[in-house]
């Protein structure tokens, strides 16, 4: 019987069903960070359980960690905790660690596929929603919580139900600067917040094979802001030739059993999905969210939505989510004015996000009052892009141009915006007071992020020579 | 260890709303401490205006609700982060049961692993309950039967509800997680075994620059 690529993983990880019927799946990696493992280290220690397989763990500090310059342990003074009980706890259990000044640090779901760590087929888990970010190379990622984190540790495995399966196929091509980020946002426009709940997704199409290694991560970095635990791409040359010679990637002999394997996985012709979504982006527009849940997003060129016009039981939502944001129905999202901006995070700080950035800035200069700030996924991210001088043309144009981390995207390591600022922020949640007290974020790509802080106020990167 | 879950009688608390996230739940700003206080933390944004006093119009800072048993909400109720702090929080104010009309499926994961019943009724209960408990207000108790998958109390007859048998099982008897799938622990090792030797890639991790 034809296979999804998905059950194939699956399968090929099923260690046994454990009695009270879940399936026990084999984790071949597992990274962790320091907001939410130092409880489980705690935990293990208590009940004096060691690690099962620390030479497939490890460890980054990127929640909590300062941007600025020259930063320690001491900078974020309420991050010091973690770092070091992050420290300590990787210590005792024999787990590398990509401590805060390591010259490969960073946000987990970069540093894990730049070093080589992901491996296509292979199976990936973090104590955060946004670990399917690694589907890109078609690995099978799951987000988990802290028991299960502590689980893992333990066995090496989780104890999963097999989700459904679906399948979004993006067919078309992408307009020019329509990236990733806004057929992400788009699909959680059309399919909602728990559209994807329940399901592995794998993202097919003309528009995914078109799309750069790092454009599929953040396509999938995104897939739990529909619901979806676990999302991924069907491994390609292109894939291939991304993890030759990184550094935790196998060599010789093995690469070439490993090459020749990762070549089989696709999912079969006539493999059967449990539901299956088309969007075609030829005509897709960059987009921006308007409200405070990423599925409440429109076209650049659209106005704010009428709550009037809406079903009896949505209504209350879109009036609350107005009130929240400052807006009123049929305002335009194009002008309306910016006091932040904020370019980084898992979803959009890998270095062709950069690059699309820095086109957008290069030769001009950030709106008067504007705060703008670019926050390098990784701390090899940082320095290519300052070997392309990059940082020169953020830096001359009035960005902020920090150390690698998390930063402003859940605001763990103390960047904020200040109450009653517009930010625009190419982050994944524009949940309320996620930014900051009161701060109205508004997702967006990278090049319509750049393009806003240049203009002051959210603008049509498609329009810059009305700048 | 997770304390076994049989039966749990509180106070009811509607927040009847779709989509509450984590953020809202538990806010990464009440997270600056690696022991922060979860009873305090819960909700933290909600139940304060933004000078600080306290909102009396959020039902949780209601007189009638300051003791709550049991949260019952709406739609994909957890989405957004994995963080377990917004599952601690609720414990920390003794709300062991929520009733939702569906759950994100990393926040109910959460629950299951830390001894809070998450349920989902009906569609038709789910309503019934609802009005049930927005028409008591607090003013009296319900309970909730997990051996006999009873919701009772003021207002009507008992509500039934489902919840799949293993996860009915792991509750009912506390059970060890880790422990459980340790029993599994020779399997775990021919997987092991049998992966080294099929894709030995999937068993070797190393810095090649080592």
């Amino acid at each position: 019987m034809p296979q999804t690529l998905f059950d194939k993983i699956w399968d090929a990880h099923l260690v046994a069903p454990r009695a009270d019927g879940r399936e026990l799946i084999y984790i071949d990696r597992h990274v962790l960070h320091e907001l939410h493992a130092p409880h489980a280290f705690e935990q293990l220690h208590k009940q004096g359980r060691p690690v099962r397989r620390p030479d497939l763990t490890f460890s980054m500090q990127d929640h909590t960690v300062a941007t600025q310059p020259g930063r320690d342990d001491n900078t974020n003074p309420s991050g010091a905790a973690f770092l070091r009980a992050m420290r300590e706890g990787s210590r005792r259990n024999g787990i590398r660690l990509f401590d805060i000044s390591d010259p490969e640090q960073g946000i987990c779901h970069v540093v894990a596929p730049e070093l080589g760590m992901v491996l296509p087929g292979a199976t990936h888990a973090v104590p955060d929603s946004h670990a399917s970010t690694v589907g890109g190379l078609g690995a099978l990622a799951f987000g988990c919580g802290t028991s299960e984190l502590a689980h893992i540790l333990a066995t090496q495995v989780m104890a999963l139900k097999r989700p459904k399966r679906m399948l979004i196929r993006l067919e078309g091509s992408l307009p020019a600067h329509v990236g990733a980020k806004d057929v992400a946002l788009r699909l959680i426009g059309d399919l909602g917040v728990s559209g994807a709940r329940g399901y592995a997704v794998e993202y097919a199409g003309a528009a995914v094979g078109a799309m750069s290694i790092e454009a599929r991560m953040t396509l999938c970095n995104l897939n739990i802001e529909m619901g979806g635990r676990s999302g991924f791409v069907a491994p390609d040359e292109s894939v291939f030739s991304w993890l030759a010679g990184q550094p935790f990637a196998p060599v010789g002999a093995m690469w070439d059993c490993a090459l020749a394997h990762w070549r089989t996985l696709k999912s079969d012709a006539g493999a059967r999905f449990d539901r299956e979504h088309v969007l075609d982006t030829s005509a897709l527009e960059p987009q921006v969210t308007w409200g405070t849940n990423p599925s409440q997003v429109l076209g650049i060129s659209a106005r704010v939505p009428d709550p009037g016009a809406a079903a009896d039981g949505r209504r209350p939502v879109l009036e609350s989510a107005l009130v929240y944001m400052g807006l009123a129905p049929g305002m335009a999202l194009a002008d309306l004015p910016v006091n932040r901006v904020f370019i980084g995070s898992c979803t959009n700080s890998r270095l062709s996000d950069l690059q699309a950035a820095a086109a957008i800035v290069r030769g001009r200069h950030v709106a008067e009052g504007v705060i703008a700030m670019v926050v390098p996924g990784s701390t090899s991210v940082k320095r290519a892009a300052e070997a392309a001088g990059l940082d020169r043309i953020f830096r001359d144009a009035g960005f902020f141009w920090g150390e690698s981390g998390c930063s402003m995207c859940a605001g763990g390591n103390g960047d904020r915006g200040v109450p009653g600022e517009r930010c625009i922020s190419t982050t994944n949640r524009n949940f309320e007071h996620r930014q900051g007290s009161n701060v109205r974020t508004h997702l967006a790509s990278p090049q319509t992020a750049a393009a806003s802080a240049i203009a002051g106020r959210i603008a049509d990167v498609r329009q810059l020579g009305s700048l | 260890m997770m304390q076994p879950f049989e039966t749990h009688t509180g106070i009811a608390v509607p927040l009847i709303a779709d989509d509450i996230n984590t953020d809202q739940i538990a806010p990464v700003a009440a997270m600056r401490s690696l022991k922060p206080d979860y009873k305090a933390l819960l909700f933290m944004r909600a139940r304060r205006r933004d000078d600080g006093s306290a909102d009396e119009s959020f039902v949780l800072n209601q007189p009638q609700f300051r003791n709550p048993g049991i949260l019952v909400t709406g739609h994909n109720f957890g989405a957004g982060s994995s963080r377990e702090a917004a599952v601690w929080g609720m414990l920390a104010n003794n709300i062991r049961v929520i009733v939702a009309r569906s759950f994100a499926d990393i926040y109910r994961e959460n629950c299951l692993q830390n001894g809070l019943l998450p349920i989902v009724l009906s569609p038709s209960d789910a309503q019934a309950f609802e009005q049930r408990v927005i028409a008591v207000d607090g003013a009296a108790p319900f309970t909730v039967d997990l051996r006999a998958q009873r919701i009772s109390g003021p207002g009507g007859g008992d509500i039934a509800f489902d919840i799949p048998a293993t996860d009915r099982i792991r509750l009912l008897e506390g059970l060890d997680d880790i422990g459980l799938t340790l029993k599994h622990v020779e399997e775990i090792a021919s997987w092991e075994r049998r992966t080294a030797a099929d894709q030995p890639w999937l068993q070797v991790a190393r810095d090649c620059r080592a």
